[in-house]
């Protein structure tokens, strides 16, 4: 296993917990795609419907678990 | 449509690729070490490795394909995006620190370095260059597609000139040469998909985009002649009686009663007002006779609403099939799990110093990703309201739309359009090369080679690969190529995840696993998309109900299939010895 020391492996759980977080948010939404399409046409957000919202907020969202990560990592 | 060629496009793109070449002759004018060829030294800057994974993985498929997916289809082109994006995060989380760790040159390095086996070696360079031939093709024939309407030569040309000019860079300073063809191109193509985005803005909503002659929407029947004539509305076609340009706004929501245009708006403005709009989009049908064969395409009034959700592209999800759904859902999958299975992208981590660089140039990586596909979403809206779109070619929509602000404009985005293939293309020469040279010809046949021989042989594999890559893109120029992309995904998927992620995280892992998940995910994803009916429809030309698979797109199948080979052959193989001393 690439874990090397006591440092390495507390980062890589960080890392499993941002990676484990972000298939649950993909997972929902391709599960909301599948299952129920016509709530992604719900417009709560000023006239922007779900799916966009969504995809624009997945996209956003990797960047934010990719900064959090990097701080913690840098961090310490 | 014909299309005009616009001589400042050329213009633009030789300046680009005599800047390119210059720029790696440059680069490569002193002596290099096999380290330097492969991986760039390890030196490259994190922040400009960010960027060139951005250019290596934003290919044409990214910005023309996902445009005019968009601009045709709506909102399903914007899922592929959230699937390629996703694909960065399992880089990010899960692979890359390992793989910085454990390799040198190569992504066998790395399957391999517990285990000094060649088959290992041998197995993975054959998933390889099997990936990069299969993202090589679509490169390849979308390089030779453009050059006719962006540039105005034969599509020959086109595919040797990209070829030529790539493996130019590659062979005279490797890796970091492509590096920085790479970052200029992943520049470029935020900032100036930036700046079409702020003149989309801009300009807002337009009823028949304030273009005289697109209200005109009576169908339009292109012919094709048995003697490769081409009528448009039974009379022969010229640049003057043409099919007419498409892509309007029929009716403005309600708020701009009265108005026939928007005026500026804000992003979210700007999705709100076309999701209250009626647009007119264009479809194809065709039939053939003893005349030829007729294209009609017909108008449709579409509600903005309806263009802005899922299920206009992927006809699976809209009509509920099951076999539409897993083909969808499978398809979601190998994009989440291809990038990081990506030979081309993989190596990258090898041109910085170490696990901090990497992990901080995959967000900037993400960041420039991220933002180019939200804007690749107003490149598409804004294309399909453009009143430019050529309604004959999807591949069009992004050049066509800057078409619509300026002519300097469409030369530009014409220039950085074909200079995303060569980005792409050297990513992938460069993968090629380090898996032959590197691992199949040093490590498995085990050739004894100089450092300065390693070099020399690496050029080779490149000059070798470049002419393979020229072949295949001139002999696959009437082949319907986008959804290679999609396979290559697959193919990477299957054959390298599940070897990867079960050698970080299961120490009962064998060589012998690892052999047999490669080859069992290569040859099961391969065979399965040669069976499937995709195949059988766009390349055997046959009926798609032949075909013996249920859906198109084998990873929800084939990636769990790896792990599973990869488990039992290595419960029934014996355990590695302890502390692999053999390193």
């Amino acid at each position: 296993m690439f874990m090397a020391d006591g440092n390495e492996t507390t980062t890589s759980r960080l890392g499993l917990a941002l990676f484990w977080i972000y298939v649950a948010l993909y997972g929902s939404f391709m599960g909301l795609v599948l299952v129920r399409p016509d709530l992604l046409s719900w417009r709560p957000f000023g006239g922007v419907n779900l799916a966009i919202a969504s995809g624009m907020g997945l996209i956003a969202g990797a960047f934010i678990l990719a900064v959090v990560y990097m701080v913690a990592r840098a961090g310490r | 449509m014909l299309h005009e060629t616009s001589p400042l496009a050329v213009l633009i793109f030789a300046a680009f690729v005599v800047g390119v070449i210059g720029l790696s002759f440059w680069l490569g004018r002193k002596k290099q070490s096999a380290a330097a060829y492969y991986a760039a030294h390890g030196e490259v800057h994190w922040f400009v490795n960010g960027i060139a994974f951005a250019g290596d993985y934003l290919s044409a498929a990214s910005f023309l394909g996902i445009c005019g997916m968009i601009a045709f289809s709506g909102y399903d082109g914007f899922l592929y995006s959230i699937g390629f994006l996703a694909g960065w995060v399992v880089a990010l989380f899960v692979i890359a620190e390992p793989i910085k760790a454990l390799g040198r040159f190569t992504f066998a390095d790395a399957l391999d370095a517990k285990f000094n086996s060649r088959g290992i070696k041998m197995a993975v360079a054959i998933s390889t260059l099997v990936v990069s031939i299969f993202y090589l093709i679509p490169q390849m024939v979308g390089a030779g597609s453009l050059i006719t309407p962006l540039l105005g030569l034969p599509q020959s040309v086109g595919v040797v000139l990209v070829g030529v000019a790539v493996t130019l860079i590659v062979v005279t300073a490797g890796m970091v040469s492509t590096t920085w063809v790479q970052f200029i191109k992943g520049s470029l193509l935020v900032f100036f998909c930036g700046i079409l985005t702020v003149m989309i803005l801009g300009r807002g909503l337009l009823v028949n985009a304030g273009r005289p002659g697109t209200e005109d929407l009576t169908p339009q029947v292109k012919t094709i002649r048995p003697d490769g004539t081409v009528l448009i509305d039974g009379q022969p076609q010229t640049r003057d009686h043409d099919l007419r340009p498409v892509g309007t706004i029929l009716r403005l929501p309600e708020r701009y009663a009265g108005q026939t245009a928007t005026g500026p708006l804000k992003p979210l403005e700007y999705l709100a007002a076309l999701g209250d709009s009626t647009i007119v989009t264009w479809s194809a049908t065709r039939h053939s006779d003893e005349q030829g064969t007729h294209i009609t395409y017909s108008p449709v009034e579409k509600k903005g609403a309806d263009l802005l959700k899922p299920g206009g592209y992927f006809k699976g999800l809209s009509s509920g099939t099951l076999a539409g759904r897993l083909d969808f859902a499978s398809l979601m999958l190998a994009l989440f799990c291809g990038t990081a299975s990506l030979p081309h992208i993989l190596i990258r981590y090898y041109t910085v110093k170490d696990g901090a660089a990497a992990r901080k140039s995959t967000v900037v990586g993400i960041a420039a990703i991220g933002v180019f596909y939200v804007l690749t979403l107003y490149l598409g809206l804004g294309a399909m309201t453009s009143g430019g779109l050529d309604p004959t070619d999807t591949n069009m929509a992004a050049p066509l739309l800057a078409k619509s602000f300026s002519t300097t404009l469409f030369a530009i985005i014409s220039a950085i359009a074909f200079t995303t293939v060569l980005g792409t293309v050297s990513g992938l020469i460069m993968a090629g090369s380090g898996a032959v040279a590197h691992d199949l010809v040093e490590n498995v046949f085990g050739v004894p080679m100089t450092d300065h021989e390693k070099v020399r042989c690496g050029k080779i594999a490149a000059v070798v690969l470049g002419v393979i890559a020229m072949a295949l893109g001139i002999l696959f120029k009437n082949f319907n190529v986008s959804f290679l992309v999609g396979w290559a995904f697959n193919i990477a998927a299957s054959a390298n995840l599940p070897a990867l992620v079960m050698l970080l995280f299961w120490p009962r892992t064998t060589k012998q696993g690892i052999i047999a998940a490669v080859t069992v995910g290569m040859v099961a994803s391969l065979g399965w998309i040669l069976l499937s009916a995709d195949t059988f429809e766009k390349v055997y030309g046959l009926s798609r109900d032949l075909a013996p698979m249920p859906f198109s797109q084998p990873g929800l199948v084939t990636i769990p299939l790896g792990f599973l080979v990869l488990v039992a052959v290595s419960l029934l193989t014996p355990r590695r010895a302890e502390g692999n001393g053999f390193r």
